[in-house]
């Protein structure tokens, strides 16, 4: 797939998130102003900087030989310290690295300890998005932890005058000779270890999977007793001393803007700092209830100017009426034969459209960010994808070199692709900036309802023909707005042609677990499904018709075996129905099965079997977490999860009225782990998201007769399904 | 108007002067620097913020701190018995219950509350009770073996091989 030029990010995000500007322009500070102007430095010049740090992206490109002590702290406790700017939420990469370390430096995991995403300590890795972590990032420190046991072997080696050779690492020793032992802590205590480690620098030859002790078993999440005990610290859960609660005032739609506000109400109250900058307004207090208080004196006063805005009844017109063509780098190759005038002479025809709606990630925990100022450094902890991005979204908005802003991510409360923004650090920032002291500020359900980004929505259109033996002859695919992720049919057939029309998006959108994967593969596999019934064949075996042979069709193949495809098609009773999608993005192979029970007009999803293949396995255990996670996530946006607007206007942004799935919406699961340890690992936390909507949808169809073709589903006569 | 509140949390007695409406969720997490309990929709909806009072699964964003005067508040914090896990504490551990984990605490809690009732719970009352919590991570077939586990319906699940 050709990749986005503009997409930094090596098209892993949206391309929406990447042309944003900074959600605030700050008035200069004049008096930091003077300071930086003092010291006869430039100001705003944190982008060069950043774009200096900023190693391969994300793992692609030609690297540098790194120092490996800019890699790994070795401890006088024994423990090594591995330093990376990935961030851990929630998809197990602190665990997954952990083992990469010590499988590389064979010390047990417990030896092993991480900090992730800080900007000022740990090495440039990219940002967290992309299933990037294990193809890219894996490997690499896997690597540099196999350079960092060999320089410590030389190193223990040098201290006892022998060969490398000769030294052995056992148990958390090195050894020589038999008698001759010392632990790493102790080697870490000479007195020449620090000055003599800083200058070891190399990639290691990397390990192979049927060599991994390791990696490929179930390490259980390193951090899982502080996630039970209460013990672990999310980035709203981080105090500071004599820090304050801030909060941000809001307009009442999407486009509104401020016209006029008093802040003397708010401002007289005891305790209270407020900050008007531009259209930023918001106050910090000593408590959030105070905070809240105080923003309510606040909005009580404000005047808003709103403009004509969209509402959700003409969105897939909008989209449709302000499609612009091409969609760039990402709009998809050029035609494979003629598919106009092949879909004239097919002998049958289907022509059909898919709708997408706009969804929210709705991350447990909303956007928060700590913001601290110590003699005109920032300091800021916050829960984002995107450590480094954030940090220059911080230089600039605030006018700072990027080495007086240091961002720092502790492990947060879910991203599923949603927080690669940072404004909530901006607007902390900014709040601390005035009270002079730290700032707590933590989004509101509501706000990151309304104010973050939306998974795009989007029309899908195929027009696809069969000839005469039922056979695909002609397939054209065109995605307005949605996004190119997974836009090319893996199908064979002579004319194809798949296209990404850009369209004006109404709502903010960005990035969502698997990205467009989902909708494209949604329209894609219920199309087949429609054509297979077109040519008279059973979805399975006209799917493994057209599917070359490789990963895509073995993983058909499994799950098919898995679920018992046929005796289960031949078994079915009125109102229930079977299905099978299959699907594959960012280098992993995903296929389901769904049997679904209609009956009085309600839908209920009895059970879905799914394999999955992404090379070799890493973490089992972690996979199957990831898989089923996947899974139930991707049933609330197939069957009941859905943004509606009116005129600028956030109408079900709680979740008392945006139903997202709970435990009692989960069906049988049934999830079928392949393991091909002869093939490099790729990222697993998003792609098995991507067929169960579709193997749901071709359910339907097989128990009801209804083709459904939206994101959410409906079935005729009512609104979502239950 | 501020007045004085006797909290008794996790066995040990405060006493905090503020707003009788402000939510128990904000004093445990800014007062007394409890922050297990934690905040996901502000409106009883999701169970982030839940805690045990009087042993009662309680959501503490729509309590208000007079309401819990003087009675026995339990949070993630002290559920353990120093080192040793509560049972279900453990069960979430060994089931490997959590991805993000930022929902967990509400959700032990939640099947705290449904154990101590007595006598192994239906799978039917384990849903229903653990309905009323979300966890965006979609984890439930994990919590829901976890809790299985601590009720004794269910052993551990094995988790060694990549069949599964």
């Amino acid at each position: 797939m050709t990749l986005d030029p503009d997409a930094a990010d090596g098209g892993e995000l949206e391309r929406y998130e990447l042309r944003e500007r900074l959600p605030y322009r700050f008035q200069p500070n004049r008096r930091q102003a003077v300071q930086l102007l003092g010291a006869g430095m430039m100001l705003a010049v944190s982008v060069p900087v950043a774009a200096q740090q900023r190693r391969g992206g994300g793992g692609r490109g030609p690297q540098r030989a790194e120092r490996l002590s800019e890699r790994f702290h070795i401890g006088t406790d024994n423990i090594v310290t591995v330093l990376t700017s990935k961030v851990e939420v929630g998809q197990g990469s602190r665990t997954q690295l952990t083992q990469a370390a010590a499988e590389g430096l064979r010390l047990p995991p417990e030896q092993i300890r991480l900090v992730m995403a800080d900007t000022e300590l740990c090495p440039d890795d990219g940002g967290t998005a992309g299933s990037r972590t294990t193809p890219a990032n894996v490997p690499r420190i896997r690597a540099a932890a196999v350079a960092a046991r060999q320089a410590l072997l030389e190193l223990a080696a040098a201290r006892w005058n022998v060969p490398p050779e000769q030294v052995r690492l056992a148990d958390g020793q090195f050894v020589a000779h038999g008698d001759q032992r010392v632990t790493l802590g102790e080697l870490a205590s000479d007195a020449d270890f620090a000055e003599r480690w800083s200058r070891e620098a190399g990639g290691g030859p990397d390990i192979a999977a049927s060599e991994w002790t390791v990696l490929g078993t179930t390490l259980p999440n390193v951090k899982g007793r502080d996630s039970v005990t209460g013990a672990a610290t999310f980035p709203s859960d981080v105090r500071r001393p004599g820090m304050l609660y801030g909060v941000v005032l809001r307009g009442p739609s999407l486009a509104a803007r401020l016209q006029a506000i008093d802040l003397a109400p708010a401002e007289a109250m005891e305790g209270v700092t407020v900050v008007r900058d531009g259209d930023f307004v918001g106050c910090a207090a000593t408590t959030s209830w105070r905070a809240r208080q105080a923003l309510d004196a606040l909005a009580a006063t404000a005047r808003w100017e709103e403009p004509e805005q969209p509402s959700v009844a003409t969105l897939f017109d909008d989209l449709k009426r302000t499609a612009e063509g091409g969609g760039g780098g990402r709009g998809g190759r050029d035609a494979r034969g003629n598919p106009d005038s092949a879909f004239q002479q097919a002998a049958k025809r289907l022509e059909a459209e898919y709708t997408i709606a706009y969804i929210q990630h709705a991350p447990m925990e909303p956007r928060a960010a700590v913001a601290e100022w110590t003699d005109g450094k920032l300091t800021v902890w916050t829960g984002s994808q995107q450590p480094s991005r954030v940090r220059d979204q911080l230089a600039e908005a605030f006018r700072l070199r990027g080495d007086r802003v240091r961002v720092i991510v502790p492990d947060a409360g879910g991203g599923f692709g949603g927080k690669h923004s940072g404004e909530q650090a901006i607007e902390a920032a900014r709040l601390a900036q005035a009270a002079g002291r730290p700032v707590s500020l933590r989004w509101t359900r509501e706000e990151e309802f309304t104010w973050a980004y939306f998974r795009p929505a989007g029309v899908i259109e195929v027009r696809a023909g069969l000839n005469a033996d039922g056979g695909l002859l002609t397939w054209d695919f065109t995605n307005y707005n949605s996004g190119g992720s997974a836009l090319e049919s893996s199908y064979l057939s002579e004319h194809s042609r798949a296209r990404v029309q850009n369209s004006q998006s109404p709502l903010r959108q960005g990035s969502y677990r698997a990205l467009a994967s989902t909708a494209n593969t949604f329209a894609r596999e219920c199309a087949i499904d429609e054509l297979a019934g077109l040519a008279g064949a059973d979805p399975l075996e006209f799917r493994l018709r057209h599917l070359p042979d490789g990963r895509q069709k073995d993983i058909l193949s499994a799950v098919a075996r898995k679920f018992d495809w046929h005796s289960k098609v031949r078994s079915q009773t009125d109102g229930r129905g079977v299905g099978i999608a299959c699907g594959t993005e960012k280098g992993s192979y995903v296929a389901s099965c769904a049997e679904v029970e209609e009956r009085d007009g309600e839908l209920r999803v009895l059970s879905v079997t799914t394999s999955y293949e992404c090379g070799a396995i890493q973490n089992p255990g972690n996979l199957l977490n990831q898989v089923e996670g996947s899974l139930v996530m991707g049933l609330g946006g197939a069957l009941f999860e859905e943004i509606l607007y009116e005129r600028g206007r956030i109408l079900n942004g709680r979740f008392s009225e945006y139903r997202v799935p709970r435990i009692s919406d989960v069906p049988e699961l049934i999830v079928d782990l392949v393991n091909r340890p002869d093939l490099p690992s790729v990222g697993a936390g998003e792609t098995p998201i991507i067929a169960i909507a579709p193997a749901i949808a071709n359910a339907v169809f097989q128990a009801s007769g209804e083709r459904l073709r939206s994101l959410p589903m409906k079935l005729s006569g009512q609104r979502t399904a239950t | 108007m501020e007045r004085e509140h006797r909290l008794l949390v996790n066995g040990r007695e405060h006493r905090v002067t503020t707003d009788p409406d402000r939510p128990l969720l904000d004093v445990l997490r800014e007062d007394l620097e409890l922050s297990g309990a934690r905040y996901g929709c502000g409106e009883g909806e999701c169970g982030a913020c839940t805690v045990l009072i009087e042993g009662r699964a309680t959501r503490t964003c729509i309590t208000p701190v007079s309401d819990a005067q003087a009675r026995a508040i339990t949070t993630i914090e002290g559920l353990a018995q120093g080192d040793t896990l509560h049972p279900v504490q453990q069960a979430f551990l060994d089931e490997q219950a959590l991805q993000c984990g930022y929902c967990i605490p509400g959700q032990i809690l939640r099947a705290v509350d449904l154990l101590s009732a007595g006598g192994p719970p239906s799978r039917e009352s384990i849903v229903a009770a653990m309905s009323e919590h979300i966890c965006r991570c979609c984890n439930y077939p994990r919590i829901l073996a976890a809790v299985e586990h601590a009720a004794g319906l269910a052993p551990a699940t094995p988790q060694t091989g990549a069949e599964s």
